[in-house]
C-alpha cells in the first residue's frame, strides 16, 4: 500500500470522510431503533448531528497540570484510533492491505476501551473509577472470547490479512466465529444488557462523569465511529465475496445496518446486568463457543 | 450571524440536555419531569436528552421551594453546568414557594440564588407545560449565546386538562402575551 493511498483510505473512504456520516447515523439508528421499539417517535435523523455541534460550542472547565493534560488527550487518542480502524476495514475488493492488518485493527479497535478505563482514572471522579474499573473487568472478559473467535478464524484460513480473509469462501467455523464476535460486539460497544461502564443513573455517566463540551464530543464521535470498526469487521467476515465495487460497498453497508439494528432491539429489549453476571456470561458461557471454534480451527489445521 | 453560528444557535435549540435537580420538592413535579421523557409525551422528538453529570447538561431543571439545605447544592451544581447554559424553574415551588411560604426551612424562592430563565407553573404542572418550557428554554439559550443577551425570566402559560383549540399549549400560542400568576 502506497501512501497515497494509505492516506486516502485514512481521510476519505473508508475513513473519516465516510467513516464520520456514517458514525452519526449509525448513533441515529441505535436511538431511533429504541424508540420505535418503546413505540415513541424519537429524535429527528440530524439528531447526533446537532448533539456535535452543539457540543463543540459548549465551554470547557479549566483543567490544570499533567492530569488535566491528559484528560484532553484521551478524547483525541479514542477518536484517531477509532477512525485509523475504520480505515483499515476491506470494502472496496482489491483495496490492498498488508500482511497483518487484521491485528492491527484489533489493536486499534481496543485503543478507544483503554482510554475510556484511563479517562474514568485520570478525571478523578469517583463515579469515574467506578466506571473504569468496570470496563477494565468487563475487557477482560469479552476480550477472551473476541479474540479467541478471531484468531480461529484466521488460523482456519491460514492468514492475518483482511483482504484474504474476506475473499475466502464461508465455513461453518468461520459463522461459528461471527457469532462468537456478535455476542462480544454489545459488551464492547456498552450496549445493554452489558452497559456496565457507563451505566446511565447508576453511576451518572461513568468515565464520562467529568466530560464536557468538546471533549465529550469527542467521546461520542468515538463511540460512533467504533460502532463502525465494529459492524464493519463483522460485516467484512460475514459478507459473500462480490468483484464489482459498488455493490461491494452496498452490501457493506446493508450488512452493517443490520448488525446495528440487530444490537439496537437487543439492547432496548434487554434491562442492564449485573458485573458479576456478565464476567459469568462471558467466562462461563460463551468462552465454550470459542475455545469451539479454535480447537476445530486447529484440528483443521493438523488434517490439511 | 455567518453560517457557522447560525448552525450552532440551530443545534442549540435542537438538543437540549437535561440536568434534573430536586431542590426540597414534594416529587410531584420529578414524576411529571420523567413523565415528559417517556414514550407518552416522548420528548426526544425535540432531542432532550436527561443526562447524568451536570457536565453535560444544557438546562439545569430545579424542582422545589428551594430548603436551606439544597441552597449550597444548587450553587455547586449551577457552576459545575457550562456555558451557554439554562435554568428552568419547574412547578409552582421554586416560583414563589407555593404552600410553604414562610417556612423557615426554606430559603426560595429560586430567583434568590440563580438567574432563572423559565418558570413553568403547576402544582404539579403537565408533561406538555414542561416540555413547552424545556423548548423555550433551549429557545432562549440560543438566542442569548449568540447574541450575548441578558437574562429575562419568562413565565409559561398555566396548562390544563382537557387542552382545546384555544388552549394556550397548541404550539402557536404567543407565551409572553399570556402570562399567568401561579
Amino acid at each position: 500500500m502506497s501512501l497515497t493511498t494509505a492516506l486516502a483510505r485514512l481521510l476519505i473512504f473508508p475513513g473519516l470522510l465516510f467513516a464520520v456520516p456514517a458514525a452519526w447515523f449509525f448513533l441515529w439508528v441505535e436511538r431511533k431503533a429504541v424508540a420505535l421499539m418503546q413505540g415513541r417517535i424519537g429524535p429527528p435523523f440530524m439528531q447526533p448531528f446537532y448533539d456535535f455541534i452543539k457540543l463543540l460550542g459548549k465551554n470547557t472547565p479549566p483543567r490544570e497540570g499533567v492530569g488535566g493534560l491528559l484528560m484532553k488527550a484521551w478524547p483525541l487518542l479514542a477518536v484517531s484510533s477509532a477512525a485509523g480502524a475504520v480505515a483499515l476495514l476491506p470494502v472496496l475488493p482489491s483495496s490492498g492491505g498488508f500482511e497483518g492488518d487484521l491485528i492491527l485493527l484489533l489493536a486499534l479497535l481496543e485503543v478507544p476501551s483503554m482510554c475510556i478505563i484511563a479517562a474514568g482514572f485520570s478525571s478523578r471522579s469517583i463515579f469515574g473509577e467506578i466506571g473504569s474499573a468496570r470496563e477494565a473487568v468487563l475487557s477482560v472478559s469479552y476480550n477472551v472470547v473476541f479474540l479467541l473467535a478471531i484468531v480461529s478464524i484466521a488460523a482456519s484460513q491460514h492468514t492475518f490479512r483482511l483482504e484474504a480473509l474476506a475473499q475466502l469462501p464461508s465455513s461453518p467455523l468461520r459463522w461459528l466465529g461471527v457469532l462468537a464476535i456478535l455476542v462480544c460486539l454489545p459488551a464492547k460497544l456498552h450496549l445493554n444488557p452489558f452497559s456496565l461502564p457507563n451505566a446511565e443513573q447508576e453511576i451518572y455517566s461513568g468515565p464520562m462523569t467529568e466530560y464536557a463540551g468538546p471533549e465529550l464530543a469527542m467521546w461520542e464521535l468515538s463511540h460512533g465511529l467504533e460502532w463502525v470498526a465494529a459492524t464493519g469487521l463483522v460485516a467484512t467476515l460475514a459478507a459473500p465475496h462480490v468483484t464489482l465495487g459498488w455493490l461491494a460497498i452496498l452490501i457493506f453497508v446493508a450488512l452493517c445496518f443490520a448488525i446495528v439494528l440487530l444490537l439496537s432491539v437487543i439492547a432496548s429489549a434487554t434491562a442492564r446486568l449485573a458485573i458479576d453476571t456478565t464476567v459469568r456470561f462471558y467466562w462461563q458461557c460463551t468462552l465454550i463457543f470459542a475455545v469451539l471454534a479454535i480447537s476445530s480451527a486447529i484440528f483443521m489445521r493438523f488434517r490439511s | 450571524m455567518n453560517l457557522w453560528n447560525r448552525l450552532m444557535c440551530y443545534s442549540r435549540r435542537r438538543s437540549p440536555w437535561l440536568f434534573h435537580m430536586n431542590g426540597g420538592s414534594c416529587n410531584g413535579c420529578d414524576i411529571e419531569l420523567i413523565a415528559s421523557l417517556t414514550p407518552r409525551y416522548d420528548a426526544e422528538q425535540l432531542g432532550v436528552r436527561l443526562e447524568g453529570s451536570p457536565r453535560h447538561a444544557d438546562i439545569l431543571c430545579i424542582t422545589g421551594p428551594i430548603t436551606h439545605n439544597a441552597v449550597g447544592a444548587i450553587k455547586t451544581v449551577y457552576d459545575q453546568v457550562l456555558g451557554p447554559k439554562g435554568v428552568v424553574a419547574i412547578g409552582s415551588c421554586p416560583a414563589t414557594t407555593n404552600v410553604f411560604i414562610d417556612s423557615r426551612t426554606l430559603d426560595g424562592p429560586l430567583n434568590k440564588h440563580l438567574a432563572v430563565d423559565v418558570f413553568v407553573p403547576g402544582c404539579p404542572p403537565r408533561p406538555d407545560a414542561i416540555i413547552l418550557g424545556i423548548a423555550k428554554a433551549a429557545e432562549i439559550l440560543a438566542e442569548r449565546a449568540a447574541k450575548k443577551l441578558p437574562i429575562a425570566p419568562v413565565v409559561m402559560p398555566l396548562v390544563g386538562p382537557g387542552c382545546g383549540d384555544g388552549c394556550p399549549c397548541a404550539p402557536a400560542t404567543d407565551s409572553s402575551s399570556s402570562e399567568v400568576q401561579a
